[in-house]
């Protein structure tokens, strides 16, 4: 096998990897400060994803562009989902918030499959089937575009934390949710903003992952379950560590697939999540939890 | 006089008054229950809603041949094993006499196994695997050809084809699904290939999950291969995941040749266009010259415009076929009585190619064939055997960049 066809694989799973790591990132953001795990994460997704397509069929946007109205859509949905229906269970034990949150990813899946049907369907843009040839690279166009969106968004999505009055308030609830109550935070607000925020980063995701994956109402689970290693990996609730743990998995399952066998690569994701949890079970950016 | 001596005596009438007499009596029983199960949702949605489609034709079809009516209970194996077994069980729970289904080997392997532990015939639509009929089951029977035939048939038209066109590919890259049906087939293509001088060698197998999101780096390996074409074995999605990849990816084989489903569907001329042009399929069609054909191209044509007649329509009408003969002729629901019709079966007015369906000891129906079909203009043309071809092959297969 040739150089060029391991820098061909190891540059298109990077890409794959950064689209990976945004839509984890909505579920670590929502795990770093509310402390639920959001098991309606894939399926959120895929609601994003039809979305776009919709987006893109009646009006034909582009699902790049169409990506600020999905997220926002998708943090309407996430804002109120906190406000009305997550806050009260919140209190609970885990597997009360297990059940609410595998209800409603029952239910996105059963409205999805009313309004679109079983069948695969993509949005196919006009250079979705153009590449990039740089030597002996060749990458694919819609990667590309779809892993500078990817960076881009997150990139968004940290110096709304680390700048913005609100991010560092979200922030100082996740820290400390009797501090921040102490100090007069609108928790319950700033809850909902987060638990928002979380669901528009998988809208954004969902724009993006439409130009690469064909959506259909079952392809939620597995994304949920991509996800959950992703975070795991890089550490539950760190958001760089999310964005790590999807490259860390997009460029070694592609590299899995050219050396090992292609259908090992998920086999090869699991075995890098038991490694971690065996070295270091707080994840690659994790804080171990006192 | 009760049913069964009104039966034993209509038994003894010669042939003309059995086809009246029993008529009349599943008049009086009203239509035969027949559970359909397919894949409704799930991964192979897509293909079992296609399937679907030769049941709703199947109804005024069957009627104007004369057969009795059936009553269709449906099921969804929702693409799982184990969910195909709980639906087989629930549908005869809810008094289905017959099975039908269910397009995946693993899945219909699961419903064989309780159609013949309650003793309810089972019709296979379409499932490939040798297994499912060779393991003395009684109720079982399947009018599609296992996997040994379909590569035996494929081998054999291949070498039609690269003797008509004058070419051949010296090499070949092997990409498959790694379930039931696709396990089955790259096993039998290592025992059946050295049987038929095949020009080409393997020089790569390529494995892959069916459920799989990306195909990059399955195309990436292909292509790096060197191989001059492509044979593979594949289910829809990843059949329009690896197109979309060889185009992304600047590779057109001189031969893309398919030996299951995915390259011809509908779904996969819609979703690529002009870049579903060129693949080969050596897979069980219907014979476009044959009567039955042309009316289920008519009645396809009618109820679903724009939808082009295939493998899964013809099957599982065919399916139903067998189901409705069969009733006509045991003159009873009684599930005994169905199966030992469906063991004589002998209908040669039918769609598929091949001789007719009949079934042999084991319940197969061993004469039915392969045809080679490429794709054309989004449409599926029949291009080997010859007997049955409408157009001739277009080798090599037109560069994907200059389309």
């Amino acid at each position: 096998m040739s150089g060029g066809l391991y820098l061909n694989v190891a540059v298109s799973g990077l890409l794959t990897g950064l689209i990976y790591g945004l839509s984890a990132l909505g579920l670590s953001v929502i795990f770093g400060v509310i402390r639920i795990v959001n098991f309606a994460h894939g399926e959120m997704m895929v609601l994003g994803m039809f979305a776009t397509l919709v987006l893109f069929r009646a009006l034909g946007i582009d699902p790049l562009l169409s990506l600020p109205l999905v997220a926002a859509a998708l943090f309407a949905f996430g804002y109120l989902l906190q406000d009305l229906m997550v806050r009260r269970v919140a209190h609970l034990a885990d597997h009360m918030q297990f059940l609410l949150m595998a209800s409603v990813a029952v239910m996105l899946i059963s409205v999805c499959l009313m309004m679109f049907g079983p069948d695969a369907q993509n949005a196919q843009v006009s250079y979705g089937f153009d590449s990039f040839a740089i030597g002996p690279l060749l990458v694919d166009k819609v990667r590309v575009y779809a892993g500078i969106a990817a960076l881009i968004v997150s990139g968004l999505l940290f110096a709304f934390f680390h700048y913005t009055p609100t991010g560092k308030a979200i922030r100082a609830c996740g820290d400390n949710y009797t501090g921040a109550l102490v100090v007069g935070l609108n928790v319950r607000r700033l809850y909902a903003l987060t638990f928002g925020i979380g669901t528009a980063c998988l809208g954004a995701a969902g724009a993006i992952m439409l130009l690469l994956v064909d959506v259909h109402p079952y392809l939620g689970p597995s994304y949920t379950l991509l996800a959950f290693i992703i975070v795991i990996i890089g550490g539950m609730g760190s958001l760089p560590g999310a964005l790590l743990g999807g490259m860390l998995i997009g460029v070694s399952e592609a590299l899995a697939g050219v050396i090992l066998q292609p259908s090992l690569k998920s086999a090869f994701s699991f075995g890098l999540l038991i490694l971690v949890l065996l070295v270091r079970p707080q994840g690659l950016l994790g804080k171990v939890s006192r | 006089m009760d049913r069964r001596h009104l039966l034993a005596s209509g038994a003894a009438l010669g042939a003309t008054s059995t086809l009246v007499l029993p008529t009349r009596l599943l008049a009086a029983t009203g239509p035969l229950k027949v559970g359909v199960i397919l894949p409704r949702s799930g991964v192979q949605a897509g293909i079992g809603q296609d399937c679907q489609r030769g049941v709703d034709i199947a109804g005024p079809i069957l009627k104007a041949m004369g057969m009795p009516d059936l009553q269709i209970l449906s099921g969804d194996t929702e693409s799982k094993v184990e969910t195909a077994r709980s639906t087989a069980e629930k549908l005869i729970g809810e008094g289905a006499q017959l099975l039908i289904g269910a397009f995946d080997s693993g899945q219909t392997t699961a419903i064989a196994q309780v159609a013949e532990q309650k003793g309810v015939p089972l019709v296979i639509n379409i499932a490939a695997a040798p297994q499912i009929t060779e393991q003395g089951y009684k109720f079982v029977f399947r009018n599609f050809p296992t996997a040994g035939t379909i590569l035996a048939n494929a081998f054999e038209q291949q070498n039609a084809i690269f003797k008509q066109v004058g070419d051949a590919p010296k090499s070949v890259v092997f990409m498959h699904v790694n379930d039931t049906f696709g396990t089955a087939m790259a096993g039998g293509i290592g025992a059946l290939m050295p049987k038929f001088n095949v020009p080409y060698k393997v020089i790569e197998t390529i494995p892959y999950d069916p459920r799989a999101r990306d195909l990059s780096v399955e195309i990436s390996k292909a292509k790096a291969s060197g191989a001059e074409a492509l044979l593979c074995v594949s289910r829809l999605n990843d059949a329009i995941l690896l197109t979309r990849e060889m185009i992304k990816q600047r590779w057109t084989p001189k031969a893309v040749m398919s030996m299951g489903p995915g390259w011809y569907e509908d779904q996969y001329l819609k979703t690529l266009g002009k870049y579903s042009d060129g693949p080969l399929t050596f897979s069980p069609w219907y014979d476009p010259k044959k009567k039955l054909s042309q009316t289920l191209v008519a009645a396809m044509a009618k109820s679903f415009p724009g939808v082009n007649l295939n493998t899964n329509h013809v099957f599982t009408f065919e399916a139903l076929l067998v189901a409705a003969d069969a009733y006509k002729r045991a003159g009873s629901g009684d599930p005994k009585a169905l199966a030992e019709a469906i063991r004589t079966t002998n209908i040669a007015d039918n769609s598929s190619m091949g001789p007719g369906i009949m079934f042999n000891a084991k319940g197969q129906n061993d004469k039915v064939v392969d045809g080679s079909v490429q794709n054309v203009g989004g449409k599926q043309v029949v291009v080997q055997p010859e007997a049955s071809a409408t157009a001739k092959p277009i080798w090599p297969m037109p560069a994907y960049d200059k389309r």
